[in-house]
């Protein structure tokens, strides 16, 4: 079952712990992958873990000409992109009342922005091959909200409605477009988080423990996958039921 | 007919599906031919492609029948 052999795949935040695993689930599922990131060590190590079918293209979302350039990179490198995954995630968390400009708009631009023009990079390809797969990665956060992270939730959700409005417009075409909102992940991200925090937040988690990063890269392989052709505009969470919706 | 016309017409009819007879010189993409707006996005990057032209969005949106897209294609080669 999900057979992605000679499709190309282009996987943003390949560096982190949920990236890593979604090019390692796409990879094992028999994509080319194109791994990018800021950090060029993790990337070539990822690479060459993989072996073949596996390209390093870094770029810094925080810099507009570069996501422009990277959809163009990773088609050169692969011949083209089939499916995006949009992983690259910042944090800047702050109380609402301290947080500065800067501090929402970096997260804003990284979060979201690099997020659309991404979409909008990859989609010419896509739209000729009538064929598709757009895999953008939410929070729970972005449901339900979470103090000190205003602008990260409102990224997070801005991914949904970014997604269904990009995924009404080009269903004909034969591409999907769906969120995956992972809720608490063991990653560097969560990482962060001291042991008070951690038992907190496990309280609230009717699986009893935190989630790992395979198991969201099983939810994206799913959606990247052409079984989920029917799929999109969707959000698939997965957070251990620690919301339902 | 010119060969950038006859060109042209054949994108079209590929495109929407259309009888040839169809696309004359003031037949609308969109209000005679069956096109959504998808469709002529997807029109114009068939002709950038075909004539090795860029066509600015903002030209784009000028181009509502076939005599539009000849004469900004004839005029951008």
């Amino acid at each position: 079952m999900f057979d992605l052999t000679g499709r190309n795949a282009l996987v943003t935040g390949a560096s982190g712990g949920i990236g890593g695993a979604v090019a390692e689930a796409l990879h094992a599922a028999g994509a080319t992958v194109a791994l990018s990131g800021t950090r060029e060590t993790p990337l070539r190590e990822l690479a060459e873990r993989l072996g073949g079918r596996a390209h390093v293209v870094t770029a810094n979302l925080a810099d507009a000409a570069a996501v422009e350039a990277l959809p163009k990179a990773a088609a050169e490198a692969m011949g083209s992109v089939d499916i995006l995954v949009n992983n690259a995630g910042i944090t800047r968390d702050n109380l609402f009342m301290r947080m500065s400009d800067e501090e929402w708009a970096q997260v804003l631009e990284v979060n979201l922005t690099s997020s659309f023009r991404l979409c909008r990079g990859v989609l010419r390809g896509m739209m000729k091959a009538r064929w598709g797969r757009i895999v953008n990665i939410g929070s729970i956060v972005g449901t339900t909200g979470n103090p000190g992270q205003g602008n990260y939730a409102a990224a997070k959700a801005g991914l949904v409605g970014m997604s269904k409005s990009l995924a009404y417009e080009v269903a004909s075409r034969g591409i999907t477009v769906n969120c995956v909102a992972p809720g608490f992940i063991e990653t560097a991200m969560t990482g962060k988080l001291n042991d008070e925090q951690k038992g907190r937040i496990l309280t609230q988690i009717p699986a009893g423990r935190m989630g790992s990063a395979q198991e969201i890269a099983a939810a994206v392989l799913y959606l990247a996958s052409p079984e989920a052709g029917y799929v999109t505009g969707a959000t698939l969470h997965v957070n251990g039921g620690m919301a339902m919706i | 007919m010119s060969d950038i016309a006859d060109r042209v017409k054949k994108i079209v009819v590929e495109h929407l599906g259309v009888d040839e007879e169809k696309v004359t010189e003031t037949a609308s993409f969109i209000d005679d031919l069956g096109a959504d707006s998808l469709d002529t996005v997807e029109l114009v990057m068939a002709f950038e492609e075909e004539f090795g032209i860029e066509i600015p969005d903002d030209a784009a949106e000028t181009i509502q029948t076939f005599g539009d897209a000849v004469k900004f294609i004839q005029g951008a080669v």
